[in-house]
């Protein structure tokens, strides 16, 4: 009994590896085809659910009037919550913070990541240790990190506030504001960075590097006209990520500054208009604004850098 | 390259190794000053926190790095404010949830995309890939208003649901390069060698396989106890608000004239899981995060 019904079982796989190789033969391929589609079906359905659809909803309240104290009033009003929105200067300048953050950050990280990267990868000791430590800034919870900045900040009560001179509160003006948020989040991503760029450092042949060495290249060479041009790939991908990653800075700032002082980053303009303003209409715009700002960073990197997409090589 | 090597003569260089002119014990000390840099790069901002949590009262606004006054209050206090503990829960329970869900999901359908040959597969990945780059307030809006209206605002579901959204390409890029390195062949081998279909999968594939599931579900259960922006958009009473809400929250609804202690407090207790995580798997989550991203 159960050795007959073994055998047709393990025939299975056999039959489908038989025809994997001959695709004109396409029971087996039809199978595996359903067998896949089912197996991806639920991923695709959540995903496309949760993202797609309430971003069209999105587009679609984004051209009504809809304040959420007067629900009643909800009416087709056309572009107009954009032309609010593209005319306000608080979308220009939220705009304008979240770049200069999301630029300033990712170009620190890099330069961090690279040293922080070629540090695990060639010290030589104590390997294991800064591996482990530098996976504690990831780890942590931002709003976690992001109050102890706060506090470490704040006069009378943190370390760094008591270096400054009397007086000083770098949490109140603007610059000095936007400068701990961008420390803030270079400090928790710069080991995410340095461990992609590891990756990708470990793929330069060491073979490479030495030959390189006997012809007589000096340190500075070796990484620039050997090691970069071969980690460019993992770079790019790096970078893309951490580009949109830090557009949507919202928990640093949130802890940090509330948003005060002119520090609002583009999300938190986005989250304040439904929850202090109620205004869904402007605040879907908003929401839409950005999706579209996201698209167009993500266009631009992989037309005009040739970032390839990590996962790409699956589908070949 | 290697042909210009051979055809030059040595020249003095490799005599001496990487550092330049320096000695083998100069070379050492400074790897290791660089070592401890790190170190303490990393972990400042953490003791500072832990320190704050066990200062009094009195000496919380002393601006010392070290408290001179060591007390237990901050961590009793966290949890009769009543808000906290719920929030901890909440938290806990979300998290795993979303993560079993999430790395279900995603086992399904990276072993489809590592093993199984279907037309779609390049979409599947390019939509990943759109999530994981997807401005997440740019949901918040819209998941706000759909969800006031199937009535899951408020609830374990209404950040269940986003949170696999969101750990799915994460789980689905990592399980795929994990799935990808394993050696499929063996489990057609047991076969032959008489074992069942079953019993290949639990006593070859399962063993190879477990790490990375256990990998990802580690990332992904990172990713969901880190998030805060859901979690303050779509809850409003302690039903369902998770733990880094409950902590922003001391700040502005405290009954206590200074909040900073319990802060620090309720975000040691938010950081401890996870750093005893990172010491004991960090070799795997170090593979973990860097299969995914890096075969572009």
């Amino acid at each position: 009994m159960t050795q007959t019904s073994d055998v047709t079982v393990a025939a299975e796989p056999r039959a489908e590896e038989r025809r994997k190789k001959k695709p004109a033969l396409s029971e087996g391929a039809r199978a595996e085809r359903r067998l896949g589609w089912l197996l991806c079906a639920p991923a695709v359905i959540v995903m496309i659910a949760v993202t797609a659809y309430p971003i069209g909803y999105a587009v679609y309240l984004s051209l009504e009037r809809y304040d959420l104290r007067f629900p009643d009033q909800a009416k087709f009003i056309g572009l107009s919550n954009y032309a609010a929105v593209l005319t306000s200067q608080f979308w220009w300048q939220a705009l304008l913070v979240t770049v200069i953050i999301t630029v300033i950050s990712v170009a620190i990280e890099l330069v961090l990541g690279m040293l922080l990267a070629l540090l695990m990868h060639r010290t030589l000791f104590g390997r294991g240790t800064v591996r482990t430590a530098v996976l504690i800034p990831y780890g942590i919870v931002t709003v976690v990190a992001a109050f102890s900045w706060q506090f470490a900040w704040t006069p009378d009560k943190g370390y760094l506030a008591a270096m400054l001179p009397e007086g000083a509160a770098p949490l109140t003006g603007q610059v000095s504001a936007i400068l701990l948020i961008i420390l803030a989040e270079v400090w928790k991503t710069t080991p995410f960075m340095a461990l992609l760029l590891m990756a990708g450092l470990a793929l330069v042949p060491d073979d490479l590097l030495k030959a390189a060495q006997v012809d007589g290249a000096g340190p500075w060479q070796r990484l620039t006209r050997i090691i970069l041009p071969m980690m460019k790939p993992a770079i790019l991908v790096a970078l893309l990520f951490r580009t949109l990653d830090a557009f949507r800075v919202f928990d640093n700032i949130y802890i940090l500054t509330q948003g005060s002082n002119g520090t609002g980053s583009v999300s938190m303009l986005g989250y304040d208009n439904l929850f202090k303003a109620f205004n869904l209409g402007i605040g879907s715009a908003i929401s839409v604004l950005i999706f579209i700002a996201v698209a167009l960073i993500a266009y631009l990197f992989i037309t005009l850098f040739g970032a390839a997409a990590p996962g790409s090589e699956d589908s070949r | 390259m290697t042909a210009t090597v051979e055809t030059r003569p040595a020249p003095p260089a490799p005599a001496r190794s990487r550092g330049g002119g320096m000695s083998d014990g100069q070379k050492k000390t400074w790897w290791a000053v660089a070592d401890l840099v790190v170190i303490l790069y990393a972990l400042v901002p953490v003791l500072w926190i832990l320190s704050l949590s066990f200062k009094t009262a009195d000496t919380v606004t002393d601006g010392n790095f070290f408290p001179r006054a060591w007390t237990w209050e901050n961590y009793a206090q966290i949890f009769q404010i009543g808000i906290f503990t719920p929030a901890l829960v909440n938290s806990i329970g979300i998290s795993l949830i979303s993560t079993v869900i999430a790395v279900v999901i995603g086992t399904m359908a990276a072993y489809a995309i590592a093993r199984l040959d279907f037309p779609g597969k390049k979409l599947l990945v390019g939509i990943s890939l759109l999530i994981a780059m997807f401005p997440q307030i740019s949901l918040v809006s819209p998941l706000f208003d759909i969800f006031r209206g199937i009535g899951i605002f408020d609830t374990w579901l209404g950040l269940i649901l986003p949170y696999i959204t969101f750990a799915l390409p994460l789980a689905i890029y990592t399980l795929s390069a994990f799935f990808r390195e394993i050696p499929w062949e063996l489990e057609k081998a047991a076969k032959m060698d008489g074992a069942t279909p079953l019993q290949a999968f639990r006593s070859v594939i399962v063993p190879l396989a477990a790490p990375g599931v256990f990998t990802t579900a580690i990332l992904v259960f990172i990713f969901c106890w880190n998030d805060f922006l859901f979690a303050i958009s779509l809850t409003s009473t302690s039903r369902s608000q998770t733990a880094t809400v409950a902590i922003a929250n001391f700040t502005g609804a405290s009954q206590f004239a200074e909040p900073t202690g319990s802060i620090a407090a309720a975000a040691v207790l938010l950081t401890v899981p996870i750093i005893v995580f990172v010491l004991f798997f960090q070799r795997r989550i170090v593979a973990g995060l860097t299969s995914g991203a890096v075969k572009g």
